[in-house]
């Protein structure tokens, strides 16, 4: 747990080997790159066009983006590759090196900003063949590339990389293709270039999932050739010059299986079958179609390098060009936009040591993600008990998480349970997670405050009081903020940012660069009864309760809501998140919202009253089977207008929270209730579902359902200022 | 010199397995809500100070490794000190001494011990065949080896036990004190009642709230929780005791597993600090420690160093009689051991021959000695318990009033220590 390593940081300061490139005065015309040739010595001997190389020298050629802190890949940075292979190609070395200049890592892959707005398949495509001719260009160049790859090596960035004869992977790399989660897959020579190099299946499922590899599982897969530390790069370029660094050989065993995947078009069937099993379990063909398009055209054409390379052009142009791909791509800027949030991050104090008061299920697991994120977290409560329980939570988080034995040692040191609150004295950020009780919390509020440091900021994890009510007991309301995280606070990326009438922006921001430092994202909202994700979750989740009331079966519901997009039907949301939390949840709506939601169904109040509050109770709507898996029936043919009668409460109230201001724009709200909710991602969110099938078709809707069910579709006002003003 | 705030985790018995901390794991369930609780930050300590005797393979330094775990930071000087059953008093005393030499103004002294992790080992002649067996050339060399296995070698040796075992007089522990009960002629009834009071006081100082801010709560990553030292028999009683067989001299020994101290996993830190850091961080000390002493005897009588060292104590200060000490904690390592201390400095002979006396140093006040209890009830994790009794020692001053106390040890291998502390 280092905490102030000045001396480390002072003698290495986040080095990268680069060889004669790194004191170079000359490197060439470029802007993107630089082109230094170094003698057999190492030295360096000149640059660009005037040199004139020897036998037996190498070359460094680094990108070095002109205009960005990471090295991303576009038109400009690929067509001065160009000219550069061109140059080689009249004096060619004997070992290329290719590496990154940036310390943040090799590339990041394709500048995905270039993606926005492709609307002509033909014209993507024209543009992707131009791009594969350079990088086959490289590939062909007839000198020995050795790639130095270090942190993020993906997408564009790894089928770069494999467009060279060698790769060394500097520990802590991680490689892989991540285009899947954009609804595209790789577009760059990756498909074939991937399954050419090593175990087919192993690069199918690299691409087919997103996830990225480790330095050294990426050996053991045969992607790189070895893994070593910067300090050895020198060493290792010397190697590779002189013809001792070898390829990774495959086993025998594995090579065969290879081979046979590559000439066999009934092997590839059978494996591609399975793949789009396995797939189709994940996601539906219908929503994500990516991953099955790359199936088929490994199944079609796997083993032919020409006839994929084609395939991958034309299928990556319809991906990125159809409403899917262009939607998910927006999710991506989204997301950035909330990392980056409003306002600037200079200057602000960084939070290092976390307060939670309160061990219970949020504060506990709210702790112990700080803890895993690095912070120094102290955790009280006044029964040990439930110390002892977080403390154990947190373990198994770590297990499941994979960290290595050090690094699970040091996130539970980082966790102090802390039966008498001393914590709170050094706390720069003090989070409050006790019942929701006003008299609780204000006690606690007296406590914290007595010992609270000046200066350091106070929070509640509230998910239902207005913080005009809490901040009465708050001696310095400018600092006292609503950090609402949703559970399991490890898998919820959102966090709801709310703010109230007397906040200042200060301690907003201070707040919005923690959630960022713990790799949340946070959604700033105004505080109001429910913020926003519950506000607009429970109309939904009422409206299927009504529908289960009116007999309609729970997995017919669940399957109306997943056929639409959704991660997991309203009924077994409620369940996991319990009925108890629910219900409570839409009794303070109700109160505090005065008759704009239905009424709970009496029958609902006596299963939590009998205990059935859903999955941790192992029964609710469904019972739940010990591993934590619902008990479902057979989904049947659900009533016509079911998926609208399920979905326009949602719409409707995120219209409301639009014209009411809780939220600042509708980029902002499609963004919360995709991370915050899972919303239907590849729509683009609920506004934009809404714009994209038109105000018009569902006010229509809205008005026939209030006529048969009354004054809840009432359409929200808000909509004609969403039919008047055209999307961005 | 004062001793300002220190705490220790509860005294946990060995359950026959490994428990689920390792020294440093010990040290740092008690240490961070220690320091969590101090006014002034983790990094401003001077030195890092650690007893600790088994210390496992995975943990060379515990010290180091503690005061990095413990975020005090990478510049934090940090050792280990190990003279046996007093290493977490000679920790003490260390800084105690480097803060009186000056420069110095924080000290974190500790001791750990995680008894149940002690390791199983192979046997010499395992070891010499596993060598012979690594080095052999060939198939034939190797099947002759083999031939050459004997059952024995897969009977472990236990480490514990090796540690508990005086090398230089062949005796272990529990034989050192049956050999101080029959030379001092100490009942096997007194040992056992002797016994059933630590239990007994034990168990009124946990009620009684004594040891609330002492004793810090432990958290295993298992989700288990330790708030208190579970050693303790609420239902000890002298005819349970009676039925006990000895352990160390069978048949006819006296010392029993009732009347010994147990065997558990434990950890203390107390925190030292000079005049200048306590009107610095405007610090509230427990009391200040005056003076320390170690003295050294026949390994086969190692239970009388307390007598050693504390009268050493008394002398440098010109006081004839133990009445000058209000509050006594002598580690109980054995009943036998305590009540034979007692004994010497009551009689004549020992204190004329043996610590040059003109008359007996007198009695100590059952009332005064191990007020709350000891190493019989509580458990005794070598490394942790010198510290222990200081930092209690401290506590019990203040809550009781009184001026001076001293804590004292015998140590296995022959000698004994002893700090003498006044209340602020």
């Amino acid at each position: 747990m280092p905490l102030n390593n000045e001396l480390l940081t002072a003698l290495h300061s986040q080095r990268i080997e680069l060889g004669p490139a790194a004191k170079a005065t000359e490197a060439g015309p470029w802007q993107h790159w630089r082109l230094v040739w170094a003698d057999s010595s190492g030295n360096e001997q000149g640059s660009g066009e005037k040199s004139l190389p020897g036998n037996g020298s190498v070359v460094w050629l680094v990108l070095d983006r002109a205009d960005a802190s990471v090295n991303s890949l576009n038109e400009a940075v690929l067509e001065e590759l160009d000219s550069i292979v061109e140059q080689l190609e009249q004096t060619p070395p004997s070992l290329l090196v290719l590496r990154s200049g940036k310390a943040s890592g090799f590339c990041v892959g394709a500048d995905v900003g270039m993606f926005r707005g492709m609307d002509s398949a033909p014209e993507v495509s024209w543009r992707l063949k131009r791009a594969h001719a350079i990088v086959d260009r490289l590939e062909k160049l007839p000198v020995t590339k050795l790639a130095v790859l270090h942190g993020p090596c993906l997408g564009g960035g790894l089928e770069l990389a494999l467009a060279c004869n060698l790769r060394i992977a500097i520990e802590g790399a991680k490689l892989g293709f991540p285009e899947v989660l954009l609804g595209l897959h790789p577009g760059l020579g990756g498909s074939f270039r991937s399954t050419d190099l090593i175990n087919p299946i192993t690069a199918m499922t690299l691409m087919l999932t997103g996830k990225s590899l480790s330095a050294s599982r990426a050996t053991a897969a045969g992607l790189v050739d070895a893994v070593t530390q910067e300090r050895h790069v020198i060493n290792a370029v010397a190697a590779a010059a002189a013809g001792s660094l070898q390829q990774a050989r495959q086993s025998r065993f594995a090579s065969l299986l290879a081979a046979s995947l590559r000439h066999s078009g009934w092997l590839r069937a059978r494996v591609a079958k399975r793949m789009l099993a396995a797939t189709g379990k994940k996601v539906s063909r219908r929503h994500y179609p990516a991953p099955f398009a790359l199936i088929g055209l490994w199944q079609q054409h796997g083993g032919n390098r020409t006839a994929m390379q084609a395939g991958e052009i034309e299928s990556f142009a319809s991906l990125v060009t159809s409403a899917t791909g262009q939607n998910l791509i927006r999710i991506f800027f989204l997301r950035e936009a909330l990392k980056q949030g409003s306002g600037s991050t200079d200057r602000i104090d960084p939070i290092r040591h976390v307060h939670v008061v309160g061990a219970g299920t949020m504060g506990g697991d709210i702790a112990a993600w700080c803890a895993f994120s690095g912070l120094r977290v102290s955790l009280s409560d006044t029964d040990p008990t439930m110390l002892a329980n977080a403390v154990g939570r947190a373990a198994a988080l770590c297990r499941r998480r994979h960290r290595s034995r050090a690094q699970n040692r040091d996130i539970l040191d980082r966790l102090i349970p802390d039966c008498t609150g001393d914590g709170i004295a050094g706390a720069d950020l003090i989070i409050e997670a006790v019942p929701e009780a006003i008299d609780i919390k204000n006690a606690v509020y007296r406590d914290i405050q007595a010992r609270m440091k000046p200066g350091a900021l106070l929070a509640t994890n509230t998910s239902s009081i207005p913080l005009e009510t809490l901040r009465a007991e708050i001696r310095d309301p400018g600092r006292f903020v609503g950090l609402h995280f949703f559970n399991p606070v490890s898998s919820m990326q959102l966090v709801e940012l709310v703010s109230h009438d007397q906040v200042g922006t200060a301690a907003l921001d201070r707040a919005r660069v923690f959630i960022n430092d713990i790799d949340r994202l946070s959604v700033p909202v105004r505080s109001s009864p429910g913020f926003l994700v519950n506000r607009v979750l429970t109309p939904y989740l009422l409206e299927a309760m009504l529908l289960l009331d009116e007999g309609v079966a729970a997995a017919t519901l669940d399957r109306v809501a997943m056929d639409f997009g959704m991660p997991m039907g309203p009924v077994e949301l409620a369940d996991r998140v319990g009925l108890d939390i629910c219900l409570a949840v839409a009794d303070t709506l109700e109160e505090q919202l005065a008759g704009a939601m239905p009424a709970v169904p009496s029958w609902i109040r006596e299963k939590v009253k009998n205990g059935e509050t859903g999955r941790k109770a192992g029964r609710g709507f469904y019972s739940w089977r010990e591993n934590g898996d619902p008990v479902k029936g057979d989904a049947a043919e659900p009533p016509a207008g079911t998926a609208d009668r399920l979905l326009l409460p949602l719409l409707n109230t995120c219209v409301t929270c639009l014209r009411e201001g809780i939220v600042t724009d509708e980029d902002t709200l499609d963004a919360a209730m995709i991370f915050g909710t899972g919303f239907a991602p590849f729509t683009g969110g609920p506004l934009h579902y809404a714009r994209s099938r038109g105000p018009a078709d569902i006010l229509a809707a809205l008005e026939t359902l209030a006529q048969s069910q009354g004054d809840r579709f009432r359409a929200d006002p808000g909509w004609q200022d969403l039919q008047a003003v055209s999307p961005r | 010199m004062y001793l300002v705030d220190g705490a220790r985790t509860p005294f946990l018995k060995a359950a026959g397995k490994p428990g689920p901390f390792t020294p440093v794991d010990l040290a740092l369930q008690c240490g961070r809500p220690l320091l969590l609780r101090q006014p002034f930050p983790a990094s401003a300590f001077d030195r890092v100070i650690l007893g600790c005797v088994n210390v496992i393979a995975e943990e060379m330094n515990p010290a180091r490794i503690a005061a990095l775990r413990l975020g005090m930071g990478m510049a934090m000087p940090a050792w280990t000190v190990q003279i046996n059953c007093g290493s977490g008093m000679l920790a003490i005393d260390q800084g105690f001494r480097a803060i009186g030499e000056g420069g110095i103004d924080l000290v974190l002294a500790g001791g750990a011990e995680a008894l149940s992790h002690a390791p199983l080992l192979f046997r010499q002649s395992a070891v010499n065949w596993f060598a012979a067996f690594n080095s052999a050339r060939n198939l034939p060399q190797r099947l002759k080896l083999l031939g050459q296995v004997r059952p024995g070698f897969f009977n472990p040796v236990i480490g514990l036990l090796r540690g508990l075992t005086d090398p230089v007089v062949d005796l272990n522990m529990g034989q050192t004190a049956e050999l101080l009960g029959y030379l001092l002629d100490i009942s096997r009834e007194s040992a056992d009642d002797y016994a059933v009071n630590s239990h007994q006081r034990l168990a009124r100082a946990q009620d009684g709230g004594f040891l609330d801010d002492e004793v810090v709560p432990a958290f295993a990553a298992s989700g288990e929780l330790f708030s208190r030292d579970n050693g303790v028999r609420r239902d000890s009683s002298r005819e349970k005791l009676a039925g006990l067989r000895p352990v160390f001299e069978k048949p006819w020994g006296k010392v029993t597993a009732g009347n010994s101290s147990q065997v558990s996993d434990g950890a203390s830190w107390v925190i030292l600090a000079s005049e200048k850091a306590v009107e610095k961080y405007r610090l509230q000390p427990l009391a200040r420690i005056v003076d320390s002493a170690w003295s050294a005897l026949d390994p086969s009588v190692m239970g009388l160093g307390p007598v050693l060292s504390i009268t050493e104590l008394l002398r440098r200060r010109g006081d004839t009689d133990l009445s000058a000490v209000d509050l006594w904690e002598i580690n109980e390592a054995f009943a036998a051991q305590v009540l034979a201390c007692l004994k010497a400095w009551q009689s004549d002979d020992f204190c004329k021959t043996v610590l040059g006396l003109d008359r007996p140093l007198g009695g100590i006040a059952s009332d005064r000695l191990n007020i709350d209890g000891g190493a019989i009830a509580l458990g005794h994790p070598v490394g942790a318990s010198g510290n222990r009794i200081v930092l209690h020692l401290a506590r019990s001053l203040k809550r009781l009033g009184l001026k001076r106390g001293v804590a004292s040890q015998c140590v296995g291998g022959g000698q004994g220590g002893a700090m003498l502390l006044e209340a602020v």
